[in-house]
Parts: C-alpha cells; structure tokens; sequence
C-alpha cells in the first residue's frame, strides 16, 4: 500500500470510528432521555405505570383550577373531554396558563393523580401545542362525534 | 392599492432572480461577456424591488392597513410605533420576505465587494444565490404571500403582535441572526461556483473566508441575542433549553465554525478541499432544514409558526433538489479535489482534522435529537415523545471539553509536521497550571470542593493560559513585547480573542449552571425572603397604566448581609387588544451575578406567588458570544482579503505550481 493510501485510510478509520462511538453514545443517551406523552384517556386506561416519567396534555378544564392560600400548591384538571385527570403541581405557572386553554405537564403518576414537575402552555399562532392538538383529535375518535370544543381552540389566532 | 404594488414587486423580484439564476451562469460556462456583465445589474434590481416589498409591507403596518391579513394577524392599532415596524417580522409570511431581503442584502454585498475577483466568477456566485432568491420567492408568491388581502370584510382592528415579542429583543434578534443564517448561503454559493468553475484553490478559499467569518460572527451574536432575550423574556431563569427550534440554529453554528477552520486549512496548505466544500453545502442545509423546521409546524417550541402542510412540503422539496444537486455536482467534480501537499500525523492539520469532526459529530447528534420525535412519531404510528435537555447535555458538554484540549494544541501546533517534544515542552507548563488552579480556584472561593467546576475551570483556563503562551512564542523572537504584539497579524489577533471568548463562556455557562440557586415562595406585602446571601423584601403591589397593557408593578427591597443594596421592580402585564398577559422580569444584571425576580399570580389573600434567583457569572455567556463574533470581526478586516485581483491571481498560479501560500501570516484557525 502506498503512504499516502495508508493515511487516507488512517483518516478515514478514525472519522469511522469516531462517527460510530458518537452514534452509539447518543442512541444510548437518547433511549434514558426520551419522555412518552400520554393522553388523560390513555392515563385512565391504566396505560402508564407510577413512577415512569411522562408528559401529560389535554385541555385545563374551566373552573377546576384550585390555588392554595398559603402555599405554591395548585391542582387542575386536564381534559380530552372524554377524561380527566388530576394535575398537582408544586410551582409558577407559565403566563400563558389559562382555563379551557392546552396544556402540557411534566411529571410522573402518584396514586391516581398526575405528580407535575413542569407545566407547559405553549403554543403556536393557533394557541394549540401538536401534543394536546392530538389529543383531542384522539379523544374525538373514540367517542365519534363531532367537534364539540372547537371553540376553545380556535380562539386568538 | 399599495399592497398590490408590493405582490407586483415581489413578483418582479422572482422574475430578476430567475434571470439572475440563468443568464450569467450560462454566460460564465459560455464565455459570454455581456451575459456575465448582467450579473451585478441584475442583482441590484433584486434588492431594489425586495427593498420595496418591504418598505410597502412596513407602510401597511404603520398605517394600519387591516385589510392585508398579514397586517391584521399581527398588529393592532394600540400597538407602539416600533412594534408596528418591526412585527413585518412577527409572523410566518413577513419574517420570510425579511429573510429573503437579507438573501438580496448579501448578493448586493457580494457584488459591491468583490472587485478583486474575476468576473465570470463572481457571476457564478451572484446566479447561484439569485437561484436560491427565485426559490424564496416562489414559496413566498405560491404559499406564504405577505400581501394577501382579506376583502371586502375587513377586521376593524388588528389581533395585536403576540405579547410576548412585543420587547426589545425581538427588534434585534430576529434580523441578526437571519443576516447570519443566510450569510452562509454566500459560502454555498461560492463552494457551488468553485465546482462549476472548476478552480477550487486556495484563491478561491481565500475569497470565502471573510464571507464565512462574516456570517458566523453575525450568526454568533443573533443566537446569543436569542438566548439573552429568552433569559429576561421567557421567565424561567433559563438561557439555553435545547428548545427544538433553537437547536437548528445552534447546529449551523457548529458547522459554520467548521467550515471557517476548514477554509483556512484550505488556504493555507492546499488540503481539505472536497471536505471544505461538503462543509459549506451542510451549513447551507442545515439553514435550510432549520426553516423547515420552524416552518412546517411538526415540532412544538416557543417560535413554531402557523402549521401549513404545504409549506412544509415546498421546502422539503427544495431541500431535496438543492442539496442533491450540490452533492451530484460534488460527485462529479471530485477528481478536482486533490490535495496539494501531505502533512504529518502530528501536524495543525490533523488536529484542525479532529476538531472539525467533533463539531460535525455534536451538530449530528443534536440533529439527531431534534429530529427524533419527529421519525419516532412516523415510525410508531403516532406516538408522541419528545427529548428533553439531559440528552443534549450528556453529549454536547463531554464533546465541548475534548475540542477545548484540541483547541490549545492545535493553535500552538505548526503545519505539516509538529514533534510531539515540542507539544509538550511548550504545553506541559500550561496544563499543569490549569489543572492546578482549576482544583484550587473555585475551592478557594465556594469553600466547596465540585468537580465540575473544577474541570471547567481548568478547562477555561488552559484555552486562556494556551493563548498567553502561543503568544509568548510568537513574539519571543521580535526584541520587545511592544513590538512583537505589533507584529501579529489581524487574523491572528481575531482568531485569539474568538478563543478567549469561547472560554468566556464556558466559564460562564458552566459555572453559572453549577453555582445558580434558585427559590419559589408565596408572599405577602412586608414579607422577606433568603436566599443565599441576599434578602428580598416584598413591598406589596401598585398598578399601572402602558400605552397598550395594564401592569401590576412590584416593589422589592434587597439586602445583601443586611446592607440595603437597590430595588427591583417586577411586573405583570395584560396587553389590551389581545388580552394575554406577561410576565416582566426584574433583574439586577453584574459581571459576577444577577439576581432575578419573576412574578407568579395574586391570590385572594393578596399574597404573590414568584420565584427569586441568583445566578453567578451568567452575563459570562453572552460576553464571551460578544468576544468570540468580534474576534471573527476582526479577522475579516486583514488586510490581505483586499488585495488586488492581480496579486491574488499570482499567487493562485504559484498555488498550483506548488509554493505553499504565505507563511508569513498566522491564520485564524485552531
């Protein structure tokens, strides 16, 4: 072989082996740090497990937002409108947070009620995230009928 | 009446660039002159009539011309003067006439500015760009029309601009860092024009090099504006969250700053070509990708615009057929790109080599994270997940560190061949006080032993101590140190401040992700709070009146070890027209720290709910962004980039004949 074949070769062995370390380290760093998003149905249908790290979406339902007085403590429910889930969260909540508005929480399941170490109101110029946008749509598939809440999403644009 | 002269403009605006993408391409591959000669005409009627479209777009929003839909999604007439200006940027369709302005910016400042090239070249460059330009503008006409009208029913008034860009930042970070995403498609076009051409040479290298520096520097600064604005915007304290459309731009960096080593390696020695060009063809993807992803709306993030399907399609394809293309030419030209000289296995070269490959690997891996949901969702059927920061972090910050030790020793290093003897004599000195002071430094100060701060700080230092002693060599020989510092070159001087400020900021960004506290409390007026060494006292709330919001306006007293120190006044705002509220932080910015206030919400009680943090360092991070962009700055404004056309022709042909260009300059590199 000829030197400067050798080192091509050399070269190319090492952005190889270096490109194959990356890959490996990053699908490895991806599999721990991928969170799951579930929708309020899929969480009564018992399809997440406690303590497994999740995000959860749906719509704030009106009127179901409780503020402690003396505390950070707030509780929600979040909605696909077919069914609820109890949201606890020890925090601030984003500017955007309103009732009948999307939302998206962080945390994990604890006895039945969803343990927020985040919460998310994102949105996009339609005021809907893709996440709670599906699970609405998913929702809505299930049960048939036709779009009752597209007020709420509609609004603002 | 006046819309309609704006879709007139921007339809002959389309009509110029497809001239300009046609005529002086053919006429450079011909030898036609005249046709070549109508490049810079042509490219000044581009930016002309662009120019129109929005100062037109700009008139309707400063009169308040509802009718236009674009006008009345995002503007109201409450709005202040200089967000009505500025929100031609605010939304899916002006933001992209505002790019496709700085695309026609760029080409008229590659016309102006490029007197020392040869003609048929610089009408290459010039038709390439005016390719891309008919691209944006096609989207533009047939999905994204800024001057669409809603007629007859027009809204009486305006949806008002999204409150939350309704803030200084969004009047500077938008138009930096667009001017630096699309600088790098001059690159391209400089990359593409070498292949068709067929001279990819160091000429041709060095022609690139002070475009290259150019938009990585303005890019540098439009992402630290990004992520200065989100800090004292967005409320959570945060400075960077991996935030899907932040990554794009972040990736281009990543490239770009391979690309501008890469290019001087291709000046100098004559190696690297065929990876320089794949380099400047990946940076302009990434751009091109990163708008995709902004645009198509398949990921959710604070800037996602308007989900439409179509638009997304329209740049997947253009995507597709401007990157294959790029590469199919690059397969045919590869013969072209051999190297002029060898170099050792211990040489600048390599090291130049290993750097490049851990940026192109920790831009693909955040490429890989961004995308993931996206492929996850398609692959499973509908599955959402999505990757948050720890995934960015494990792999981006080992990766940082590796480059950082290639960084020094590749900056001390010389062409062609270095001895290992040498490395070590000149560096060992260096590594040992580094690691030295890296232990002792935070320890002393913290009373604390934390290995991270320990390893970044040994980190920072040894890219600082590296720069003291690279220089010390480099003037050792020149009598005075007054007249060594004299004698180095003005890239070189840039390339050492753009090192200093890197370290800057993983000083900062490191320290301040360690050392930060933070605290969430419910108060109530008269209540105090501590934190660390400071007490915040809460002085309870006062309302007031802005030209377009309602605030509520809070009052803190601080006490630093009981001394009172200054007052800082948080607020919260609901802007009237659109009836959002918002959040404006209080913060009392120093070089060693800031603290920070943000308001929550009233409860009945008349308690507040708010988080208090104090951040060490973290003004770090966008000083040493201000260092790095100005050292790129500074490199482009070296003389020898404005030499004339016939001295650089000389040298291209001594090039060829097989003299190494000018080792009387130090390059920027490292």
């Amino acid at each position: 072989m000829k030197p400067h074949r050798r080192k091509k070769l050399t070269i190319i062995a090492f952005i190889a082996t270096g490109l194959s370390v990356a890959i490996g380290l990053s699908l490895y760093a991806l599999s721990n740090s991928i969170d799951l998003f579930f929708t309020p149905t899929q969480v009564a249908a018992g399809e997440v497990t406690n303590g497994q790290r999740i995000r959860v979406g749906g719509m704030v339902k009106e009127g179901s937002v409780v503020r402690s007085q003396d505390s950070l403590h707030v509780e929600f429910m979040a909605t696909d409108y077919s069914h609820d889930l109890l949201i606890r969260y020890d925090g601030i909540l984003p500017d955007l947070f309103r009732e009948g508005q999307g939302v998206v929480a962080e945390g994990m399941m604890a006895n039945g009620s969803f343990e927020a170490s985040r919460v998310l109101a994102k949105h996009d110029e339609n005021y809907m995230s893709v996440e709670v946008k599906a699970a609405l749509d998913a929702a809505e598939r299930d049960r048939a009928l036709p779009p009752a809440e597209t007020e709420g999403a509609a609004d603002g644009s | 009446m006046v819309p309609e002269l704006g879709q007139f403009a921007l339809i002959l605006s389309f009509c110029l660039c497809v001239l300009l993408g046609t005529l002086p391409l053919v006429g450079a591959g011909t030898g036609n002159q005249l046709w070549i000669s109508l490049a810079r005409p042509l490219t000044a009627g581009v930016f002309v009539f662009l120019s129109l479209c929005l100062l037109i777009l700009g008139y309707s929003f400063v009169t308040d011309d509802f009718s236009v839909a674009f006008v009345a999604q995002h503007s109201n007439t409450l709005l202040p003067l200089q967000y009505k200006i500025t929100a031609v940027w605010g939304g899916h369709e002006g933001s992209f006439l505002f790019w496709t302005w700085m695309l026609a910016g760029w080409m008229l400042a590659v016309s102006i500015f490029s007197k020392t090239m040869p003609d048929d070249f610089v009408a290459r460059v010039l038709g390439i760009m005016g390719l891309i330009g008919a691209g944006y503008t096609l989207f533009m006409i047939a999905t994204s029309n800024p001057f669409d009208r809603v007629l007859p029913l027009s809204p009486a008034d305006g949806a008002d601009l999204n409150s939350a860009l309704q803030d200084f930042g969004f009047i500077i970070h938008p138009p930096s860092l667009y001017m630096g995403y699309v600088g790098f498609s001059v690159v391209f076009a400089f990359a593409i024009a070498a292949l068709l051409s067929g001279r990819l040479d160091s000429a041709w290298a060095r022609w690139s090099r002070p475009w290259a520096n150019a938009a990585w520097a303005i890019l540098t600064i439009g992402i630290a504006l990004g992520s200065w604005w989100a800090y004292y915007e967005l409320g959570w304290g945060g400075w960077w969250a991996w935030d899907p459309v932040e990554n794009p731009p972040m990736i281009n960096w990543l490239l770009g700053t391979a690309l501008i080593h890469s290019l001087a390696v291709t000046e100098k020695r004559g190696v690297f070509k065929s990876w320089t060009v794949l380099l400047a063809i990946m940076a302009f993807a990434a751009s091109l990708l990163g708008t995709f992803i902004t645009r198509s709306g398949l990921l959710t993030s604070v800037h996602a615009f308007a989900s439409d399907p179509t638009r997304g399609v329209y740049i997947l394809g253009f995507l597709g057929f401007v990157i294959g293309g790029s590469l199919l030419l690059f397969a045919l030209r590869a013969p072209l790109m051999k190297s002029e000289f060898g170099f050792e296995a211990v040489s600048r070269e390599v090291f130049l080599l290993a750097n490049n490959i851990i940026l192109v690997v920790a831009s693909a891996a955040i490429l890989l994270g961004t995308l993931y949901p996206m492929v996850y969702q398609a692959v499973s059927g509908g599955e959402l997940i999505s990757v948050g920061p720890p995934y960015f972090n494990m792999i981006f910050v080992p990766l940082m560190g590796i480059l950082v030790l290639f960084m020094v020793i590749g900056s001390i290093s010389r062409w062609k061949k270095t001895s290992v003897a040498y490395l070590k004599k000149q560096l060992m000195i260096v590594a040992v006080a580094s690691v030295a002071l890296g232990l002792v430094l935070p320890l002393a100060l913290t009373m604390e032993f934390h290995y991270g701060a320990s390893i970044a700080t040994a980190l920072g230092l040894w890219i600082v101590l590296g720069i003291v002693q690279d220089i010390r060599i480099k003037i050792a020989n020149k009598g005075s140190v007054l007249v060594g510092l004299r004698s180095l070159a003005t890239s070189y001087i840039g390339m050492q401040i753009a090192h200093f400020g890197f370290a800057v900021i993983l000083l900062g960004a490191a320290l301040t992700s360690i050392y930060s506290i933070e605290k969430s409390v419910l108060l109530s007026p008269g209540e105090r709070v501590e934190l660390g060494r400071y007490v915040f006292q809460f002085d309870g709330t006062e309302h007031l009146s802005g030209p377009n919001f309602e605030a509520e306006r809070a009052t803190f007293q601080v006490f630093r070890e009981g001394e009172f120190q200054r007052e800082l006044h948080p607020e919260k705002r609901v802007y009237v027209a659109s009836m959002s509220p918002s959040t404006e932080m209080a913060i009392d910015a120093g070089f060693t720290r800031d603290l920070f206030i943000t308001l929550g919400e009233e409860r009945e009680s008349g308690a507040w709910s708010m988080s208090i943090y104090i951040k060490p360092l973290v003004r770090w991070v966008w000083l040493g962004a201000i260092l790095m962009s100005l050292g790129g700055i500074v490199a482009v404004l070296d003389k020898r980039y404005r030499r004339l056309k016939v001295r650089t022709l000389q040298k291209a042909e001594a090039d060829k004949s097989g003299k190494p260009a000018g080792d009387d300059y130090q390059p920027v590199s490292g």
